[in-house]
């Protein structure tokens, strides 16, 4: 019985790059995340991180690999011996987002462009479930797959050179949040009370890669509600059930 | 230690944020581990020890406790009080000393290692400064950084420790071939392999660009994994080295990779010096 694998190398002198096929679907993010965590098990003793993007593993070591012959053989290993045959259990977070216009301020714009109603725009965008592919970008940046076709459109011509942290945009098929305050190019529709990122916890996020998220659409009371619990660390991210 | 002068860009950097890929968090760390390594040896510290980091134009500062130096990297002619000293020996030092720099006389970026380490906060289990994870991003006049004042029980220090300073002066970049490179067309290759390049203006601990450009018909890559030497072409056909302080993901085809080596002497380049990679073969 042949396999196939995925492409293995290395990249520079200190890490081993794994890559399947140039594609971005859930099933291919479960076969990745399954591999990572087998690749995982091989260096629990070693200072290598093992991270994941839409198709590809990155083995990055902390200084060079010593030994390079035989860390590729061990990952090529993995793959060999080990079928992908489960699913990951991924949990579920609510995530609530404000779409006032005083936070969306290119949902009119959008409305227009798409003949749809502001209220059809959040409940297309509150509708599906998110899945967390990965984070990169920016510190707590969420790459988000799911957005629905309705709701794809292109980026702004002129990026804005200073985007609000907890900004909600879309551009093309991604949506994602703003962690921090940065200059970017999506269509904005909302904001997000929530922090992505605090370098204080020693797990600086709660959502990881291969979890989901779903939008809840929240008035302008409930946001400042939300951004007081935080301030005095008494909020609790919500975890969904899921149904069926 | 009080700053007296910033100089240019000077920072507080160990081996990096390890492990924090998962987040986005950009790894930082020193640009040229082995001048820092070197500094930070000769003290018999830890290898990863935090460092301070100068580029160029060096600040004047002031101890406030007796301590041991090393000075290591780029020569940016370093005094104490009055003193010329060199590079890569270690160097007593008494309260209330000053440290200053003066002409650069070879690479960009010198080191400063302290016996025991500096002892800046730490987060995420480094204290290299970073925008938007550390407090601070560069010195700043009036500043005062914390090294630890017991270091001096550390009295042995290893002196034979040698510095081969000939990748201050070399234009040769070592690489091995990056994951997108056999994309690339056959006269893309040789250009990449036959050209010089030169130093951007736009440079910095996140990147480098090259002024020269290469043809460029590439589709970008759905987005990946990249890590500090890194090179990245863009559309417009200009090649990015990334450096210590770049993301952790990127969506332009990843045409060369720096081996460490190639990681350090890159920077130590300046603004329109040239240079030529010299492509390994990979396993």
């Amino acid at each position: 019985m042949s396999k196939e694998l995925p492409q293995i190398s290395l990249l520079g002198d200190s890490a081993i790059l794994v890559q399947f096929d140039q594609i971005i679907s859930e099933k291919l993010l479960e076969k990745v995340l399954f591999y990572k965590r087998l690749i995982q098990q091989l260096y629990v003793k070693q200072k290598v991180e093992v991270i994941n993007t839409y198709n590809s593993i990155l083995i990055n070591y902390f200084v060079a690999i010593e030994d390079a012959y035989s860390d590729l053989e061990a990952v090529k290993e993995v793959f060999q011996h080990n079928n992908n045959t489960k699913n990951i259990d991924s949990r579920v977070f609510e995530i609530p987002v404000c779409y006032d216009l005083d936070f969306g301020i290119d949902l009119e714009l959008i409305a227009k462009e798409k003949n749809l109603e502001v209220s059809e725009i959040i409940s297309l965008h509150t509708k599906p479930e998110y899945r967390v592919y990965f984070m990169g970008f920016l510190p707590g940046f969420l790459y988000l797959g799911g957005l629905d076709k309705k709701l794809q459109i292109s980026r702004k011509s002129q990026p804005r050179m200073k985007i609000e942290k907890g900004a909600v945009g879309i551009g093309e098929n991604q949506t994602g949040i703003y962690p921090k305050v940065s200059p970017g190019g999506w269509q904005i529709i909302g904001n997000c009370p929530l922090t992505f990122f605090d370098k204080n916890e020693d797990i600086p996020t709660q959502i990881l890669s291969g979890d989901c998220i779903k939008f809840k659409s929240i008035d302008k009371q409930e946001y400042r509600q939300i951004k007081e619990q935080i301030k005095h660390g008494n909020f609790q991210l919500k975890k969904l059930e899921r149904n069926g | 230690m009080k700053v007296l002068q910033p100089g240019l860009f000077s920072s507080i950097q160990d081996y990096g944020r390890f492990g924090n890929m998962k987040y986005g968090v950009p790894a930082s760390g020193v640009m040229d581990r082995y001048a820092a390594r070197t500094a930070n040896l000769m003290l018999r510290n830890d290898a990863n020890d935090a460092v301070l980091e100068i580029t160029m134009m060096g600040p004047k500062l002031e101890f406030t406790a007796a301590t041991k130096i090393v000075i290591s990297g780029a020569f940016l002619s370093p005094k104490l009080n009055d003193n010329e000293l060199e590079n890569n020996t270690v160097i007593e030092i008494s309260n209330g000393d000053i440290l200053s720099f003066g002409r650069r006389l070879s690479g960009c970026r010198a080191y400063v290692a302290i016996s025991g380490g500096f002892a800046t906060e730490e987060i995420l289990g480094s204290k290299s400064w970073y925008e938007g994870i550390s407090e601070h991003q560069k010195l700043q006049k009036g500043m005062e950084i914390p090294f630890t004042e017991d270091a001096l029980s550390k009295i042995e220090t290893f002196a034979a420790l040698k510095f081969d300073d000939k990748y201050l002066r070399s234009s040769k970049i070592e690489v091995y071939k990056g994951p997108e490179f056999d994309f690339l067309s056959e006269e893309q290759k040789s250009q990449l392999e036959a050209s010089e390049f030169s130093i951007d203006q736009n440079n910095s601990r996140m990147a480098i660009q090259l002024q020269e450009e290469l043809s460029n018909e590439l589709d970008p890559i759905i987005t990946g994994p990249v890590i500090p030497g890194t090179v990245q072409l863009t559309p417009s056909g200009k090649l990015i080295v990334l450096m210590r302080d770049c993301q952790t993901t990127g969506g332009y085809p990843r045409v060369l990779q720096l081996t460490s080596e190639g990681i350090r002497t890159i920077a130590q380049k300046l603004t329109n010096e040239k240079i030529k990679f010299l492509i390994q073969e990979s396993l």
